[in-house]
């Protein structure tokens, strides 16, 4: 198992997702410079937080147009495992490799804070570990993590079950005051129509340890793992 | 003597040096310098760069420790050895001035000049913190000047991928024309590779890396910074702007630069520009430099040397590489997208030698550039501090108010409410260290591959220090090592950022003085040394001065991680112990330059007192009951006193409490919210109380059980009776209120 993790200049959860992968849970991982044109050598592709490229423009906007992103493309589209949070969500958005756009908070603020994340869907290659239905504690740390779509693609990734991670109150609803930036339908994070492509604003990464509040990243990165190895035997 | 003929006063002016300052600089070159060598001299001489009012008071710090990798004034900060193999450089630095005239770029460039001080260490940033200052929330200014600031730290640090744990907010109307914006960063060295900022050897090439120069930030250091500014507006082009992205990107670019064989020295361009990064490095190398303008990569088109040598655009760094090096260096920058130039070179001869294109324009001694004259005084005790001191609170006028609503009315007050408001804009997580996040006594954030943590703290209090400048300074030293200490980490190191009003006048120059020997009372009693710092003056509007306010930032070491306290209680059951005195109620010596008294009785008055021998005994005795894992919470007694240490206690933990004690107390008010020094409030389970209450005696530190975590309200005798709703909707809630109004 060997993934790959992108790093763009600006980038800065790619340190942290190697921690978690690599050093807590003993999986292979690489950095993958913004400059290649090729990642075909790694069962897997994430793409970390940050402000690639400053999001000047729009956030992950030139990020999308990498040469690197060029190679994610092709390789998400020949069915391979690509991730991505925060910023990478972002990037995923832009590169049209997932429906819909991250605006602006509607507070307006960045917002670092616990989250409290309700796993729709346990049928996916990233998500598999979890118990459908479970309550998971994933940070948040963003400006613009605010899901927006057109009627139709939100009906569409509703009745698809594409709707993976959702914020949650207390009681485990989906409400308003649950919401940290705006989110139609309180959606935190998404697949692609293939299921091989997973975008969420919260940070598995900053959730891989008891010492930092949370492990409930961890079950993520033993999915996409399981799902390689599975693939390959 | 050389003649003189009289120069300008507006030219003077311009860079804030006096006329026997410039007498002086004719005296020691034996001629009159040009204009370019006026800038030089300017910013070089301004009170920001070159410490003439404090030079001679920051010797008396102490500056001595077996951990000391770097000392204090060497380089752009100091470094400790905290074990492992790992060492950690910190600093505090102040950006006031430019966060009064345009308080985003201000407090955002404040930011990103602190990671450069730590960077050119060689050092990862891994947290920073902020100490500010305002005036009343109330007053819409205010809010702008707060909202801008904030805005301006999180719209920089988030972008850089440097955890922001925290720090104070903090309001008092002394500060409402001049903000105080002070940021500190804590950085890792990892195998002991502590860069210096020297060159090698004559020959040694000056490159100058990062972002281009344009004319943002001229006179920063000598305008903004060295004087008192009554035209804000005027000044707005004096202010830097930063680009978080550029500053991100050069940070991996240097630390990648400096594993390069060739790369010998690296050095920050922060106030001054190149003029104080270049002639520090070969004032510290023992070289003369030669610089040529015309090789500085610029985003703007005919700028003079005078403005190149003097701006302070941003994001660049100055690297010091042998000859036949750059070659990979170049490379590497290329690699990340930044500029790299070889700007100049150090040389024999002890000159600062610009060119322009070749051409000299200036050529001075770098000693003579580097010697600033240093004034020192030592000034009286001010007739009206005597009676400020004097107070008698014993017949302070009668309340219409009770205890129950005293309290509410305290935990939503400017000072004491709480903060997460702040903090939450602030990515504080990143990195995968923060172990306590901001909201606790000290932040806690462990070193990834060892089983140590870092705890590091600001403090200060400039209403305590303007009441008694020698004791407050000392109080904000220790506060800042008990808020180490109740996270379970033995403090190491301090650094001081140090906010006063004009040196020039007589009661600043007491407060300098006294305040610095403060410091270096508080910091030999805990024995550790002040490692770095920053001194900014002239912090006053309309003649009026804000208090003095010494921040101290502390850095503590803990051996095991996992031996760590919090401040929330914990479980219905568990004991409250207070610990550093005999009974629950203060006196009224506590209520000197309290929050009560402020905000009841709107005066500041009173004598605050400190004993540093109990100070260190009771903060040992804190660490040893962590350290033994004894310990369910520990926060310390500070704004509002007991009755508000319980209350956050209380909600952070979602738990009532009840306090219960016989001890007798002349009067409610300072009983309940005295700040008297030196006291720790702890929780135990009720099994561990004796022990502790023993362990505590056999140390000299005097203890009380006074009550006993659990139920929905907080409970004080017969004083207080508020529910744990109420109580959490005045402190969570009350900043929001306050700020929207």
């Amino acid at each position: 198992m060997k993934f790959g993790i992108v790093v763009f200049p600006g980038s800065w959860s790619e340190r942290d997702m190697h921690y978690a992968v690599a050093d807590v849970l003993g999986y292979e991982a690489e950095y993958v410079w913004h400059g290649e044109t090729s990642v075909n050598d790694f069962d897997a592709i994430l793409l970390p937080g940050g402000f690639s490229y400053g999001d000047h423009l729009r956030c992950g906007a030139i990020a999308a147009h990498s040469p690197v992103m060029s190679a994610v493309k092709d390789f998400a589209n020949g069915g391979g495992f690509v991730f991505g949070s925060c910023n990478g969500f972002q990037v995923l958005c832009e590169s049209g490799l997932l429906p819909g756009a991250l605006i602006r908070n509607d507070h307006l603020e960045f917002r670092c804070a616990p989250g409290r994340l309700r796993v729709e869907s346990s049928r996916t290659v990233f998500t598999a570990q979890y118990v459908e239905g479970d309550v998971v504690s994933m940070p948040i740390s963003h400006g613009e993590g605010n899901y927006q779509a057109d009627d139709e693609t939100l009906a569409m990734l509703e009745s698809d079950g594409r709707v993976i991670f959702r914020y949650v109150d207390g009681e485990n609803n989906p409400t308003a005051d649950a919401n940290p930036n705006g989110s139609r339908n309180n959606i935190a994070g998404i697949t692609n129509d293939g299921g091989n492509v997973l975008g969420m604003m919260p940070h598995p990464e900053r959730a891989c340890e008891g010492l930092l509040g949370s492990v409930d990243g961890n079950p993520l990165w033993q999915s996409i793992a399981a799902a390689v190895d599975s693939g390959k035997s | 003597m050389i003649a003189v003929a009289p120069i300008a006063q507006d030219l003077l002016d311009e860079v804030a040096l006096s006329r026997a300052e410039y007498e002086a600089i004719v005296d020691r070159l034996g001629r009159e310098p040009n204009e370019l060598e006026i800038g030089l001299f300017g910013a070089l001489w301004s009170e920001h760069c070159g410490y003439k009012h404090t030079k001679a008071l920051l010797r008396m710090l102490p500056n001595t420790s077996e951990r000391l990798l770097v000392a204090p004034g060497a380089e752009n900060a100091g470094v400790v050895d905290i074990g492992d193999g790992y060492a950690v450089a910190f600093k505090i630095e102040s950006h006031n001035h430019p966060s009064a005239v345009e308080p985003y770029e201000g407090a955002a460039t404040g930011v990103g000049g602190i990671v450069r001080d730590i960077l050119a260490m060689g050092a990862r940033p891994m947290a920073l913190m902020n100490s500010l200052r305002f005036g009343p929330p109330t007053d819409e200014r205010q809010r702008y000047l707060l909202n801008g600031v904030i805005s301006g730290i999180s719209g920089y640090g988030n972008c850089i991928g440097v955890p922001n744990v925290g720090g104070e907010v903090v309001f008092d109307s002394s500060y409402a024309g001049n903000p105080l914006v002070n940021a500190m960063c804590v950085g890792i060295i990892e195998g002991g590779k502590v860069m210096s900022a020297r060159a090698d050897a004559a020959g040694d090439l000056l490159v100058l890396v990062g972002a281009k120069t344009g004319r943002d930030g001229i006179h920063g250091a000598s305008g903004l910074a060295s004087r008192t500014f009554q035209e804000q507006a005027e000044m707005r082009s004096a202010v830097q702007v930063g680009n978080p992205f550029l500053e991100k990107v050069l940070i991996e670019a240097c630390l990648e630069a400096i594993q390069l064989p060739g790369v010998v020295g690296m050095q920050d361009c922060g106030a001054a520009g190149i003029t104080s990064a270049a002639v520090e490095m070969a004032e510290r190398s023992e070289l003369g430099i030669n610089i040529d303008v015309a090789k500085v990569p610029r985003r703007e088109t005919e700028m003079s040397p005078y403005e190149v040598m003097l701006s302070e655009s941003q994001e660049r760094m100055l690297l010091a590489v042998k000859p036949g090096h750059e070659g990979a260096l170049f490379e590497l920058f290329e690699k990340w997208d930044l500029d790299a130039a070889i700007i100049g070179s150090f040389e024999d001869g002890g000159n600062v030698v610009v060119r322009d294109d070749g051409e000299q324009v200036s050529s001075t001694p770098v000693v003579t550039l580097t010697d600033a004259p240093e004034y020192r005084f030592n000034s009286p005790k001010p007739n009206w501090l005597e009676k400020l001191q004097n107070r008698d609170f014993s017949n302070l006028p009668d309340l219409e108010t009770t205890p129950n609503e005293a309290l509410l009315r305290l935990l939503a007050s400017p000072n004491i409410v709480s903060k997460h408001t702040v903090w939450r804009q602030y990515d504080h997580q990143v990195q995968n260290n923060t172990v306590i996040a901001p909201g606790g006594d000290a932040a806690l954030l462990r070193i990834q591959g060892t089983e140590r943590a870092l705890a590091v703290t600001t403090d200060g209090n400039g209403r305590i220090v303007y009441l008694n400048p020698r004791v407050g300074a000392a109080i904000a030293v220790a506060e800042a090592c008990r808020n180490l200490s109740c996270v379970g980490a033995e403090p190491v190191a301090l650094t001081d950022g140090l906010n006063f009003g004009d040196p020039e006048t007589p009661d600043i120059q007491y407060q300098l003085q006294e305040a610095i020997a403060g410091i270096s009372e508080a910091a030999s009693a805990f024995n550790i040394p002040v490692v770095s710092g920053n001194a900014s003056l002239y912090n006053e509007s309309a003649g009026s001065a804000v208090q003095p306010t010494p921040i101290i930032g502390a850095l503590g070491v803990l051996e095991n991680v996992e031996s760590h306290a919090r401040s929330a209680f914990q479980d219905d059951g568990d004991a409250v112990i207070v610990i550093g005195t005999d009974s629950p109620w203060d006196t009224f010596d506590g209520l000197a330059g309290s929050e009560a008294l402020a905000v009841l009785h709107g005066a500041i008055a009173g004598q605050p007192k400190l004993d540093l021998d109990l100070e260190v005994r009771v903060q040992g005795l804190c660490r040893s009951l962590i350290g033994r894992e004894l310990l369910k919470s520990a926060h310390d007694i500070s704004h509002g006193g007991l009755a508000v240490a319980i209350v956050e206690s209380a909600v952070q933990g979602n738990t009532g409490v009840t306090i219960e004690h016989d001890d007798p107390f002349t009067d409610w008010l300072p009983a309940l919210f005295g700040e008297s020094q030196s006291r720790i409030v702890i929780t135990c389970s009720a099994d561990d109380a004796d022990t502790i209450l023993t362990t505590a005696a056999d140390s000299q530190v005097p203890a009380t059980k006074i009550g006993t975590v659990g139920g929905d309200a907080i409970r004080v005798g017969d004083l207080i009776d508020v529910s744990l709703t109420d109580a959490a909707d005045a402190w969570l809630n009350g900043f929001g209120r306050v700020t929207t109004n």
